[in-house]
């Protein structure tokens, strides 16, 4: 079904800059890419709401955690142990709802 | 000698509530909060249902920042192309006391964390709980990322959310099963407060929540669409398997239902002002952990008391609630010396005795029925393609009778009857 064309989707880039994210420079989620490879799943890629899981050409997975909802769905349907390392930001950072 | 008597991890309405029943009782409470302030990481799918304030905090509608009164409630069921509405609308409940609101989490929460504040628990936010303290198999208070940021407690609530960490780490969870949750993503679309109100008839700070079955692409689940003073939420809640089986994108899934000819001329022209996202324990009864152990227990989301049964949405209400029992139960166990899960055994009790437990207790059976394939997917068509022939009017052709539509529409959709007959028991069970 397609939307009416006067009110087009909005690029991805736009709709994550509606929302605020106070950055920490540690990652409070890392990825090992070696253990991505060879996952014929892949379901992160497909459910992070905020898109941040990347293939590589060679196989792998790019993660960035700037604009993180913190939501916990990648760990929830990743079947690779080891392969997120989960925590939250420090405090006082990452996402800020405001009005939601 | 413990820093405090309680501390109180997650400023959420569970948190909060605890915080201000026992800084009530003269406890010495930390409330500890990992945003830069309450609610701040904190979204749902948009009505609270404030009833359980009117005993915390009597006229709570004098000063909560609300946007709109739900008076008018609308279930959706939508096809492709089709759609059916149940609509409802009382003007009693746009009167004290009220029934359900719209309102924003960060405005919502930090209201309620204030005034536990206010009541004097101590409200430490930008500090994340990032583990537990523990004295043998008693938890003794939380370690937190601040430096020297050790706090030890007779007590402490965990009120940490749906990713509860503290509640798994203190062993309250068997295994994670990802098919107990949903995520819920969402749209804030800003609109100006006349185009709300023309377009969803309301008036004044008069409200609507849409709730749909259908919609999503085919993913399970729901969407929904509240109205706020000058923004509607609209969004999809997506059982977490299915969505990472299939190959579109939550955002899609928004786009394709807010593009239904049903669901476009509500939002057309709103202009995205945020984006969010959040887990929903949704499997009820099933999924909730153990409640306490010894030195600690669980409220809110962390213990999974989300109720996510069909007609029924609820979830603040129940934070709320566990909260409130928590922070009675854990002054009782410290009156009586004995923090151990026996002499917190209280809060479950509490629990099992109120709407709490009891509701989810009789509703148990609805969130599996509701995300059905069948229910999802094939009921809607059906009743769609049933209510569509019998309002067409087909001249020259004589109208058919219901049961002959209903017959033939079961047979072209491929519904057998004796699962029509099973979930119509089971739907009639799980209500009842």
């Amino acid at each position: 079904m397609t939307g009416p064309s006067e009110w087009p989707e909005i690029s991805f880039e736009d709709r994550m800059a509606t929302t605020r994210f106070d950055v920490h420079e540690r990652p409070h989620i890392v990825v090992d890419g070696s253990v991505c490879e060879g996952c014929s799943t892949r379901q992160c890629i497909v459910a992070c709401p905020a898109d941040l899981f990347v293939p590589t050409a060679d196989g792998g997975i790019l993660f960035n955690y700037e604009q993180c909802f913190e939501c916990g769905t990648c760990y929830l349907v990743c079947n690779r142990e080891g392969a997120i390392s989960w925590s939250y930001p420090e405090g006082g950072y990452g996402v800020v709802f405001k009005r939601t | 000698m413990a820093d405090f008597d309680v501390v109180v991890v997650g400023a959420g309405p569970a948190g909060a509530c605890a915080a201000t029943v026992l800084a009530r009782k003269g406890r010495s409470v930390l409330l500890l909060e990992r945003g830069p302030f309450p609610g701040s990481k904190n979204m749902y799918g948009g009505v609270v249902y404030p009833r359980m304030l009117d005993q915390l905090h009597p006229e709570w509608w004098d000063d909560v920042p609300y946007q709109r009164w739900i008076t008018r409630r609308s279930t959706m069921m939508l096809t492709d192309s089709q759609a059916i509405s149940v609509d409802f609308r009382t003007a009693a409940w746009g009167r004290p006391p009220y029934n359900g609101m719209t309102a924003y989490r960060p405005d919502f929460d930090h209201w309620l964390a204030r005034k536990a504040e206010r009541d004097g628990a101590e409200l430490l936010c930008a500090t994340t709980a990032t583990g537990l303290l523990r004295d043998g198999d008693r938890v003794v208070g939380v370690r937190t990322d601040r430096p020297d940021g050790d706090a030890t407690a007779e007590v402490v609530i965990a009120c940490d959310g749906v990713n509860s960490f503290l509640a798994k780490e203190a062993g309250l969870f068997g295994t994670v099963d990802a098919s107990n949750y949903t995520l819920g993503v969402k749209e804030t679309l800003a609109m100006p407060k006349e185009v709300i109100d023309e377009r969803f008839a309301v008036r004044g700070r008069e409200g609507v929540d849409i709730e749909i079955l259908g919609g999503t692409s085919g993913v399970g689940g729901g969407g929904f669409v509240y109205t706020n003073l000058d923004t509607l939420g609209v969004g999809v809640v997506l059982k977490v398997p299915a969505l990472a089986a299939q190959s579109i994108r939550p955002e899609a899934i928004i786009a394709a239902l807010k593009a239904h000819p049903a669901i476009a001329p509500l939002v057309d022209g709103g202009e995205l002002v945020e984006y969010s996202a959040h887990l929903i324990p949704e499997a009820g009864l099933s999924m909730i952990p153990t409640l306490a152990t010894h030195g600690m227990v669980v409220a809110g989301d962390a213990a999974s008391l989300c109720l996510a049964a069909g007609i029924w949405l609820e979830g603040v209400n129940f934070a709320i609630a566990s909260g409130m029992y928590a922070g009675e139960a854990v002054d009782e166990a410290l009156q009586a010396r004995d923090v151990s899960v026996q002499g917190l055994a209280g809060y479950e009790r509490r629990l099992a005795s109120t709407f709490v437990l009891r509701d989810h207790r009789k509703l148990r059976r609805v969130p599996a029925l509701m995300l059905s394939d069948r229910v999802q997917n094939e009921y809607p068509q059906l009743a769609a393609n049933v209510v569509e022939r019998m309002f067409r009017v087909d001249n020259p052709a004589p109208k058919p009778g219901l049961r002959r539509i209903v017959k033939e529409e079961r047979r072209r959709a491929g519904i057998r009857l004796r699962h029509l007959a099973r979930d119509a028991w089971a739907g009639v069970r799980g209500f009842g």
